[in-house]
């Protein structure tokens, strides 16, 4: 039996963990296993003042358990590759490892007053866009679809907390999917 | 639609180039990526790309710029955006001034990269819209046949649609294989002869005789063998074309009859004494050069001179090799049809081994290649082992070697009078092959009284 993991970082809240961990079994069906992650100060590039996602991603796939199907981890630090300023996450498109950093998804990150229950609906659309890149999936041109393309958290409010039609079809025709 | 479009990102940082890609890919389009400009240009030459990005600052002696430009000279359309992380006034207005369509500086926002990308595929989307329904307005689709992206028979399809409603006499002249019926065909079809027959002869292949029955017909009783009167192929091309191949082996006999009807516009059956109206319109071809069968006294020359009234010369497939993958994906996409194979693609090694052939044989040599190759593979993707007959039957190249005595100034006046006979007298385009311009062109033209 394989399982999707849902792995935290030492500084993420066990609330925040939990909420995305049911989102996600919620989604996928079936066992959703969390697992607890240490820090990724290992990645912290000092002239940027952020953690590579390649690092994180590299670890991952280090510590990936012999159960999982895919492994999906959630940092609150601020994630880059080299040719971007940030990314709100990174996945291996149809592998094993992804993360999403809640770092931009936090109303604080603006200068705004925090907001749970915001931060929270961002975290699922954003776990459901990676988990979806594992699975394979693409952006998806329909703009209200969990796997549309979001460079800006306006975008991100403004999509589902959902696959669209089409996607959630891909992903039930992928084997690979169904073993989960 | 994004899969259609191709992105080359170039960059001598793998992590770079790696990470670009990959965010790419989650968007749908297929990315390749090269680890310097060579590779880049490699790679450019065997597959047209959507979108290049290329990195300023890389090393072994071909930077950015110079990589953009080489790109450019391949593909004068390409989109290309020059990445940078040392951004400086004089270099983006360089890259721009070198037609850099972007020039960003990395770390980019992602929606920045985004929308830029965004904005060059519609561009594309609607360019290729536009070129679609410009070819079926123009009617440039009877000429589809034709595939080829090279400047000159690029030119050669031009000028097929601006002649192909007139009644003028065409000479096609080329090595075999390189589509001389093709191209002939395009010409019938895209005038208004197309709903006309279209008659096709090769003098080559049958003895005088016959061939003046052929040509004319004969009457009833006009030589042994002819128990009923018999239409030749002018009067089945009535008001069609009549296409009439390896015109450089006919007789003198048949010159000379040849020659009364361009004239005359009329002929006799054989053994007939009624005279026969021609409205076909004459297209002749040839593999051998018919001003040198003229010279040498083997071809008449007021016969050259009625059938020359247009000259279209098809450069030999190695004079084109930017057409070798085009050629190549059209075929497979041809014969996987007609094979009942599914093979949707040729691999990258393949391609290089088919851009080092030297194809004696041109488009034809080609498509059988093509063939025999998809009928003995196993997989999707035609590989470099698909194609390993082409090595053994390839003769060895004969090795150039240099005549004794030889001075620079001899060797240079061939070079150019070579250069010039390629590119049929266009001097700009010999200046531009020879890497000079063309006032030392004209100087030395002038100067080795090279005739043009």
């Amino acid at each position: 039996m394989k399982y999707l993991y849902v792995a935290a970082t030492e500084e993420v809240e066990h609330a925040a963990l939990a909420a995305v961990t049911a989102r996600v079994a919620a989604e996928f069906g079936g066992p959703v296993r969390s697992m607890e992650l240490g820090s990724v100060d290992f990645a912290f590039d000092a002239e940027r003042g952020q953690y590579g996602s390649i690092p994180v991603l590299d670890m991952l796939l280090r510590r990936y358990p012999r159960d999982a199907a895919k492994l999906l981890a959630v940092t609150e630090r601020d994630l880059f590759i080299p040719v971007l300023t940030f990314v709100f996450g990174q996945a291996q498109l149809g592998g094993r490892v992804g993360v999403v950093s809640f770092a931009r998804l936090r109303q604080e990150f603006y200068g705004l007053a925090a907001n749970r229950e915001i931060f929270l609906e961002r975290a699922h659309k954003e776990a459901l866009h990676e988990t979806g890149h594992l699975f394979g999936l693409l952006h998806c041109a329909e703009r209200l679809c969990a796997m549309s393309l979001a460079t800006t958290v306006r975008q991100i409010d403004l999509k589902d907390d959902a696959f669209c039609a089409a996607c959630a079809a891909r992903l039930r025709r992928n084997p690979e999917g169904r073993k989960v | 639609m994004k899969t259609h479009w191709q992105i080359l990102v170039v960059d001598d940082e793998e992590v770079m180039c790696e990470s670009l890609a990959a965010w790419l890919r989650e968007d749908g389009y297929v990315v390749d990526t090269a680890p310097s400009g060579r590779d880049a240009v490699e790679k450019a030459r065997l597959r047209d790309y959507a979108i290049y990005f290329v990195d300023l600052k890389m090393p072994g002696g071909m930077d950015g710029i110079e990589t953009m430009m080489q790109i450019r000279r391949l593909h004068p359309e390409a989109s290309i955006i020059i990445i940078t992380a040392y951004a400086t006034v004089d270099t983006a207005i360089t890259a721009m001034k070198e037609g850099a369509q972007e020039y960003i500086v990395k770390p980019c926002n992602p929606e920045e990269i985004s929308l830029l990308v965004n904005r060059i595929i519609k561009v594309k989307n609607l360019q290729r819209e536009n070129t679609i329904l410009r070819k079926k307005l123009t009617r440039q689709y009877c000429v589809h046949d034709v595939v080829s992206k090279n400047p000159r028979m690029q030119k050669i399809m031009a000028l097929c649609g601006e002649i192909a409603s007139l009644r003028s006499t065409v000479l096609i002249q080329g090595e075999s294989g390189t589509g001389k019926e093709l191209v002939a065909r395009a010409i019938h079809n895209a005038g208004d002869r197309a709903s006309k027959p279209f008659v096709a002869v090769s003098c080559a292949a049958l003895a005088e005789t016959l061939l003046e029955s052929e040509f004319f017909g004969h009457e009833k009783g006009s030589f042994t063998g002819a128990n009923q009167q018999k239409r030749g192929k002018f009067e089945m091309a009535a008001a069609g074309t009549i296409f009439l191949d390896e015109i450089g082996d006919i007789s003198p006999k048949l010159q000379v009859d040849l020659l009364r009807v361009l004239q005359n516009r009329s002929f006799y059956r054989v053994g007939g004494s009624v005279e026969v109206s021609v409205d076909a319109r004459v297209v002749a071809a040839t593999h051998v050069n018919l001003k040198q069968a003229v010279a040498d006294g083997k071809f008449r020359d007021d016969l050259y001179y009625r059938l020359n009234v247009i000259e279209i010369r098809i450069p030999p497939l190695r004079e084109r090799r930017e057409d070798i993958p085009l050629l190549a994906h059209h075929f497979v996409e041809r014969l996987a049809h007609e094979l009942g194979k599914d093979v949707s693609d040729v691999g990258e090694g393949a391609l290089r081994l088919l851009l080092d052939h030297n194809w004696p044989g041109n488009v034809r040599e080609l498509e059988n290649a093509v063939e025999r190759a998809m009928v003995t593979c196993r997989g999707p993707v035609l590989t470099e082992g698909d194609f390993e007959f082409l090595a053994q039957t390839a003769a060895p190249a004969p090795a150039w070697a240099v005549p004794a005595g030889m001075t620079i100034e001899d060797m240079e006046k061939v070079l150019i009078t070579a250069t010039i006979q390629r590119t049929q007298g266009n001097i700009k385009e010999a200046a531009s092959v020879l890497g000079i311009d063309r006032s030392t062109l004209y100087e030395k033209i002038k100067k080795y009284e090279i005739p043009r």
